[in-house]
């Protein structure tokens, strides 16, 4: 899937890798950075939503380190590490029908996570989450952390901490094939489009709906799919690597070219956890190193998504 | 109290009484009183006048004894062969979709292991609700609520059935699609199919107690009227006697004999008719709806239960449901419904079943508590193998169908009482109402015999 607007968000993502390369290297993070990112790039950065004040540096996170602090202690106390994750998002935390084990990209890492903390990939109680309740969960305490396709953004980092990037993305239209329309704005000037509820897609709609008739919005994008197969929309507005995820169920749909507000998957936890933060950025950057990301990527997403060369951030 | 629904049946009727009214004062009063004054200046006028006023009291008897008594055996027959059958219908289509929904739910969990047993009651669930429905649609009689009920449920069930099977067909080809059919489908059925079922059962019931009501009310008009042909008589009969210093006179004797006749079988008819309404209504038609009431919660928190496992700890509306249900379930015996309040209020034919079940319930219950501490611990798989399994075992759902199994035996005992006590009035009532016109027009000839007799002298 060639991106149209990949030469700026290449440009961006340029700068943005090496920002995050230092990150995962050990050596820090560009935390108020300035010098590193500048201001300009920012402020081409996808407007609104996602880039909502200059400050915000999305890939930023806390230096990977593996101390055990507070939180990691209660999770080992508890002998299982609760992730919040989804059963609907094929390839990336879904539940397969025929074993009834929820899998995917996002359960590897999961795993990745829980064998670092505990020494057992086994160790994870899954809580299904639909899109709206991540942030709840989290600042409720009911997960140690949400590893659901969730979309890094300023306005989310002001209430949960998020891991270091481990997937880039942007968001995407999915349309059924019988649609016409060429361009983004064409496909949903006067369209009914649908997103999953508090879903970076369906903030962004709120935020400038750009002529959509109607804004449908469900626990879940995958409802969208029902939806769409139904004619009760026309669009599908969501995650680039969803929308993808989508196409490979069902092959009529088509999607858009145009990919906007590029940004990254992170990990989402609680502000307070900062020693269980540290830690997964530490197990995101070996994950990364060791091989563990290209061999998930290449189970769960290459068949959908080919190359992994823009993915990876 | 008592007031005869006039149906479209009786239509024709019901312009008898007005008729039988004109009859003995086919005149303003200010004329009757004139031509009274002018007839009551011979005896014989006299007699001839009272006699005819007797005659007609009497025939006016017979007349709204007949029509109020046929009326209640109509409607008596009707609670046998329409109102009841109608409302245990409409109760077993809410279970069969309420079911349907449920099992389709069970067979998604078991995911590739589900047995055929699982889509066989799946398919016989579906089967039965459209059956049902479509009986329902082609009988008439209903209210216009239920047949709006019973005609958006028919244009649903095959919308349902699609999207199922669409779920289906998804699940099949491994993709997780096939759970956010069974979802929407799922929504449809508990927001839109469920509560026009329930629409439906609510119109139907009213419609059983209206029914049994107006079956069971007292024909006290006819009896009024009754006792005053007989005082009338009794009167005439009396005056005669004074005047003419004969003490009988056969006809109008016959006459009170025939009318007294008429008003205790009157008296005692209804108030059999009355007794064996009762019955049918305690031990039969009530404890069944009790028990429907019972069942129908039950089937909800077991589709909660299911619904929950789907969830997978994804929200709290499922568990908050299954408080909501099961709680007034454990209620105690003088509880409405509860299982022991179904117990209760059930004939001592079913109380063998409601034990039983009763059991079954307790273990049910206890078995989802295991299951739901275990799913809140984190062990989702145990849960999951607590709740239901492809192989039966000690799992909540079987003891829920052994539950249910036991109360389909108690419901078919209640069903059995209800028609024992129940099917005869109808008959006996009927004949009542014959019986009456024809007693009732005897004692009006044998009125104007009796009178025709005394004129005779005067000739």
């Amino acid at each position: 899937m060639r991106r149209t607007r990949m030469r700026t968000v290449g440009a961006r993502a340029l700068v943005a890798a090496a920002v995050l390369g230092a990150g995962v290297l050990g050596a820090g993070t560009s935390q108020g950075a300035g010098g590193t990112r500048p201001a300009a790039v920012v402020e081409q950065a996808a407007e609104g939503a996602l880039q909502a004040d200059d400050n915000c540096d999305l890939a930023a996170s806390l230096p990977p380190a593996k101390n055990v602090g507070a939180k990691i202690r209660k999770i080992r106390e508890r002998g299982s590490l609760v992730v919040g994750v989804d059963q609907n998002s094929f390839n990336w935390g879904f539940r397969d029908p025929q074993s009834g084990r929820i899998e995917g990209f996002d359960i590897d890492l999961a795993r990745a996570i829980a064998k670092s903390v505990l020494g057992d990939p086994n160790k994870v109680t899954l809580k299904a989450l639909p899109t709206a309740r991540r942030i709840d969960a989290i600042k409720a305490g009911e997960v140690d952390m949400v590893v659901r396709t969730m979309t890094i953004t300023c306005d989310r980092k002001k209430e949960i901490s998020f891991s270091v990037p481990y997937f880039r993305t942007s968001q995407q239209l999915a349309v059924p094939g019988s649609s016409t329309a060429k361009s983004f704005t064409e496909a949903l000037r006067g369209k009914r489009v649908c997103a999953a509820e508090n879903s970076s897609t369906h903030l962004e709609l709120k935020r400038d709906s750009r002529g959509a008739s109607e804004i449908r919005t469900t626990d879940n994008q995958l409802d969208c799919l029902v939806l769409m197969q139904l004619g009760e929309v026309d669009a599908t507005f969501t995650d680039s690597a969803l929308a993808a995820s989508q196409l490979a169920q069902d092959r009529t749909m088509r999607l858009i070219p145009e990919t906007v507000l590029p940004s990254y998957m992170g990990i989402g936890m609680n502000q307070a956890d900062t020693d269980l933060v540290a830690w997964v950025n530490q197990v995101v950057a070996e994950w990364r190193a060791d091989g563990g990301w290209r061999a998930s990527y290449d189970h769960w997403l290459a068949s959908t998504m080919g190359s992994p060369d823009g993915y990876l951030p | 109290m008592g007031t005869p629904v006039i149906t479209q049946k009786q239509g024709a009727v019901a312009g008898l009484p007005a008729q039988a009214g004109r009859q003995p004062v086919p005149r303003g009063p200010r004329g009757a009183l004139g031509r009274l004054r002018s007839q009551a200046q011979t005896p014989p006028g006299r007699l001839r006048l009272a006699g005819g006023v007797l005659a007609a009291l009497v025939l006016l008897f017979g007349t709204v004894a007949a029509w109020q008594v046929a009326d209640r055996a109509v409607v008596a027959s009707q609670v046998v062969s329409h109102s009841q059958p109608l409302s245990q219908d409409a109760a077993e289509i809410y279970r069969s979709l309420a079911d349907a929904d449920t099992t389709a739910a069970g067979g998604f969990l078991l995911a590739g292991a589900e047995p055929p047993e699982i889509r066989k009651r799946y398919q016989d669930d579906l089967a039965t609700a459209a059956r049902l429905l479509a009986q329902a649609a082609a009988r008439t009689g209903s209210s216009p609520e239920a047949q709006r009920s019973v005609a958006e449920l028919n244009q649903q069930l095959p919308r349902y059935a699609g999207l199922v099977e669409t779920a289906r067909a998804n699940d099949r080809q491994g993709l997780p699609l096939g759970g956010a059919y069974l979802r929407y489908a799922s929504k449809l059925m508990q927001q839109t199919m469920l509560p026009n079922a329930q629409k439906l059962v609510d119109a139907e019931a009213e419609q059983l107690d209206r029914d049994q009501e107006t079956a069971s009310a007292y024909p006290l008009v006819a009896l009024l009227l009754g006792l005053l042909a007989l005082g009338a008589l009794a009167r005439y009969q009396v005056v005669l006697f004074r005047r003419t210093n004969r003490v009988f006179n056969v006809g109008l004797v016959g006459a009170s004999a025939a009318v007294l006749v008429a008003v205790v079988w009157l008296a005692a008819g209804s108030a059999a008719a009355g007794s064996a309404l009762a019955d049918s209504r305690q031990t039969g038609s009530r404890p069944l709806a009790e028990l429907n009431r019972v069942r129908i919660s039950a089937l909800q928190a077991h589709a909660a239960e299911n619904l929950n496992l789907v969830d997978r700890g994804s929200s709290d509306t499922y568990s908050k449901a299954w408080k909501t249900l099961a709680d007034p379930l454990n209620g105690p015996s003088r509880q409405p419904g509860s299982v022991a309040w179904a117990s209760e209020v059930a004939p001592s034919g079913a109380n063998a079943a409601m034990t039983e079940a009763g059991k079954q319930f307790a273990a049910w219950q206890k078995r989802h508590q295991a299951a739901a501490d275990q799913q809140a611990s984190g062990d989702y798989d145990a849960a999951l193998r607590a709740t239901l399994s492809a192989t039966g075992g000690d799992t909540s759902d079987a003891a829920f169908k052994a539950m249910d199994e036991q109360f389909g035996k108690a419901a078919a005992v209640e069903q059995g009482r209800f028609e024992a006590a129940a099917s005869g009035v109808g008959g006996s009532l009927e004949l009542l109402a014959v019986g009456a016109a024809v007693l009732a027009v005897g004692a009006a000839i044998g009125v104007v015999r009796g009178v025709g007799r005394r004129l005779a002298e005067y000739r």
